[in-house]
């Protein structure tokens, strides 16, 4: 059973490196990389099924024993992680053949697009800080490549931002890990947890939590160091801008939240107050930002930074009902922001344009995109029974149970405004009238006929977004156990290190 | 394509054709003694590509392309797939993953055959195919 640990790393790397060796075969690579993805899934589903009824799942890679070793580790989080990046990956791969494009295709597409999950999955499986670095780097140069693929102009403008930042990030993360394993002697998470709790210095902790929220929270897109994100996701084709707003932040999440309920938890009223100001910031900015946007993926990729300060926050309050919802809302918002943009690509291969001022006149002629929309919209806003207003409800609850009227009143301010523009994109992007698109009759035959296609995947994933809505009860049962394994990093430890620890 | 006339030595042609050989046998002496000496896939892969880059610059991009036979890409995918087996076998003969297996065979030269070979190897092939598809690139003006 832990053996299929290693699967989510084997299969993207193995279709990778088919993918490469069928070369210049589009069409072979096409049908390669979605036999590769479904394979994923189904692996991610097994192990996601073995996590929920066995427990914490280990594997000594070469039986290395932990804490020498590279410790593959699954408990609930990862696992639905795992799940979710696979889903996503299957649905950008089937919309991919329709939106990327020959050209870009061929510049090793497919292969990078594997890789990406590849360091995505390992990330979320690795039990030690050094190995999630490694990760970060995987799936950061495989997202240098794609961002940049094809070599527009707007696209390198993007790129150079988008990697100058991840960067910095990684040095100040690599930093960190070097001064950490300096003060404590070991980076297995597992280790970390007991020793961080034993060190007695708690000014070199807290400088090091810091060093690793600066780290994280770039990658995460948290405010005040999320402005590589607008600047470089509305310049690739859209199928890489879904992928990226569905994973490549959630992994800097994920990463936040199992060091800030893991490792760094002495000393909160320090570390998880700082958390706390930037999520608000964050929130509030974002939604706020995202008003002013013109481009539908500008909007998005402000509300991806908005979202983001959501999770921080429950991170920063650390009670079990907060984690749950951020569990929750990470369950969620993967699939979310994946179709946002993947419907944002439809609106646009239909206009050849994802201008606010351009799109419209939906409503009336594509009623079947426009519902696609509507639910996704709906979840962005966080209307109930639609699974963004459960976590966001749970949010609000705990944070009115610290009493911290500021963080309330963000919140509030927040899920106001994150309504207010989807009411924007849904009036000005889809419902208003507007003249047909500016295009070639036989072009337009061609779009229309693309973006049928691309439709498929956004379907599949706005289903899975309504089937959240009928299963929000056993979803959120599933996020308070995950949440209950973070909180209680006994059982890790354990599972990792063996008994008697 | 990428002939670069300010740049052709027969001189550098010549010495080319001689080093090749040499370099691709150094950089395989290198591959098979880094299990426990200085050396490995990765060292071993970076010579074995300046063999091919040399042959590049100093003759053409196609030149080196046709004595290489096979596409950069492919060599890539290739030692990715080696490189994998190498963790499989130690999972699929009950041990963990990337578990070292030693089925025990000595040979003169090489020395001791087992999985953590085979991932150098791989690398090897990684290394070959990634630096040439990179340095292929470079060399090859765009029209």
């Amino acid at each position: 059973m832990e053996n299929l640990l290693v699967l989510p790393i084997v299969i993207p790397l193995v279709t990778a490196g088919f993918c490469l060796l069928a070369s210049r075969r589009i069409r072979l690579q096409r049908s390669l990389s979605l036999f590769g993805m479904v394979a994923l899934t189904i692996a991610t589903l097994a192990l996601f099924d073995a996590v929920r009824s066995e427990g914490i799942l280990v594997i000594q890679a070469g039986a290395w024993p932990a804490p020498y070793g590279i410790t593959l580790v699954a408990d609930r989080l990862s696992a639905m992680m795992l799940l979710l990046s696979a889903i996503a990956g299957l649905a950008v791969t089937a919309y991919a053949g329709w939106s990327v494009g020959e050209r870009r295709e061929r510049f090793h597409f497919y292969p990078l697009l594997h890789v990406l999950l590849l360091g995505i999955s390992g990330s979320f499986l690795t039990g030690d800080l050094f190995n999630l670095y490694v990760c970060f780097e995987v799936m950061l140069m495989a997202s240098f490549v794609l961002l940049c693929l094809g070599g527009e102009r707007a696209q390198l403008e993007g790129g150079v931002k988008y990697v100058i930042l991840n960067l910095i990030s990684s040095a100040i993360f690599l930093t960190a890990t070097g001064l950490l394993y300096g003060a404590v002697g070991t980076l297995n998470m597992a280790d970390l947890s007991v020793r961080i709790a034993q060190y007695e210095n708690r000014e070199v902790i807290n400088s090091l939590a810091m060093l690793f929220l600066v780290a994280f929270g770039l990658k995460a897109a948290l405010f005040p160091f999320a402005f590589w994100l607008p600047a470089s996701y509305h310049t690739p084709p859209f199928a890489v801008s879904a992928i990226f707003a569905g994973l490549l932040t959630k992994v800097g999440v994920y990463a936040l939240l199992r060091v800030f309920t893991m490792l760094f938890v002495g000393d909160p009223d320090f570390t998880h107050t700082v958390i706390g100001i930037l999520a608000a910031a964050s929130m509030v900015f974002g939604a706020l930002a995202a008003l002013s946007q013109k481009d539908i993926r500008r909007v998005f990729a402000f509300q991806i930074m908005s979202t983001v300060g959501f999770m921080a926050l429950g991170i920063a309050l650390g009670t079990p009902l907060a984690i749950a919802a951020v569990v929750f809302y990470l369950a969620q918002d993967v699939i979310l922001k994946c179709n946002l943009f993947m419907l944002g690509g439809v609106a646009d291969k239909l206009r050849g344009s994802g201008n606010l001022d351009k799109l419209g006149g939906f409503w009336k002629t594509k009623p079947f995109f426009s519902i696609l929309f509507l639910i996704s919209l709906l979840t962005l806003a966080g209307v109930p029974p639609l699974p963004g207003f459960w976590p966001k409800l749970a949010l609000l609850r705990s944070t009115i149970e610290t009493g911290e009227g500021v963080l309330v009143a963000a919140v509030v301010l927040a899920a106001f405004l994150t309504l207010f523009s989807s009411i924007r994109i849904w009036s000005g992007g889809i419902w208003r009238d507007a003249p047909p698109p500016d295009l070639e009759p036989t072009d337009l035959a061609e779009r229309e006929k693309d973006a049928r296609w691309m439709m498929v995947p956004a379907a599949g994933l706005s289903g899975l977004l309504l089937a959240y809505a009928l299963a929000a009860g056993p979803v959120f049962d599933y996020a308070e156990a995950a949440a209950d394994q973070l909180l209680n990093p006994q059982v890790y430890v354990q599972a990792v290190l063996g008994e008697g620890n | 394509m990428a002939r670069w006339p300010e740049m052709e030595s027969v001189i550098l042609s010549r010495a080319t054709r001689l080093m090749m050989p040499v370099l691709i046998v150094f950089s395989v002496f290198l591959l098979l003694r880094g299990h426990n000496a200085p050396g490995g896939g990765f060292v071993g892969g970076l010579i074995a590509s300046t063999a091919f880059a040399l042959l590049a610059i100093s003759d053409s991009v196609d030149v080196a392309r046709q004595t290489l036979r096979i596409e950069p890409r492919r060599v890539m995918g290739f030692g990715l797939l080696v490189a994998l087996s190498a963790g499989l076998i130690g999972l699929l003969s009950g041990g963990s993953f990337f578990e070292g297996v030693w089925p025990g065979i000595k040979l003169p030269v090489i020395g001791k055959l087992g999985t953590p070979m085979l991932f150098d190897i791989g690398v090897f092939f990684v290394v070959v195919g990634f630096t040439l598809t990179v340095v292929f690139t470079l060399l090859t003006e765009e029209d």
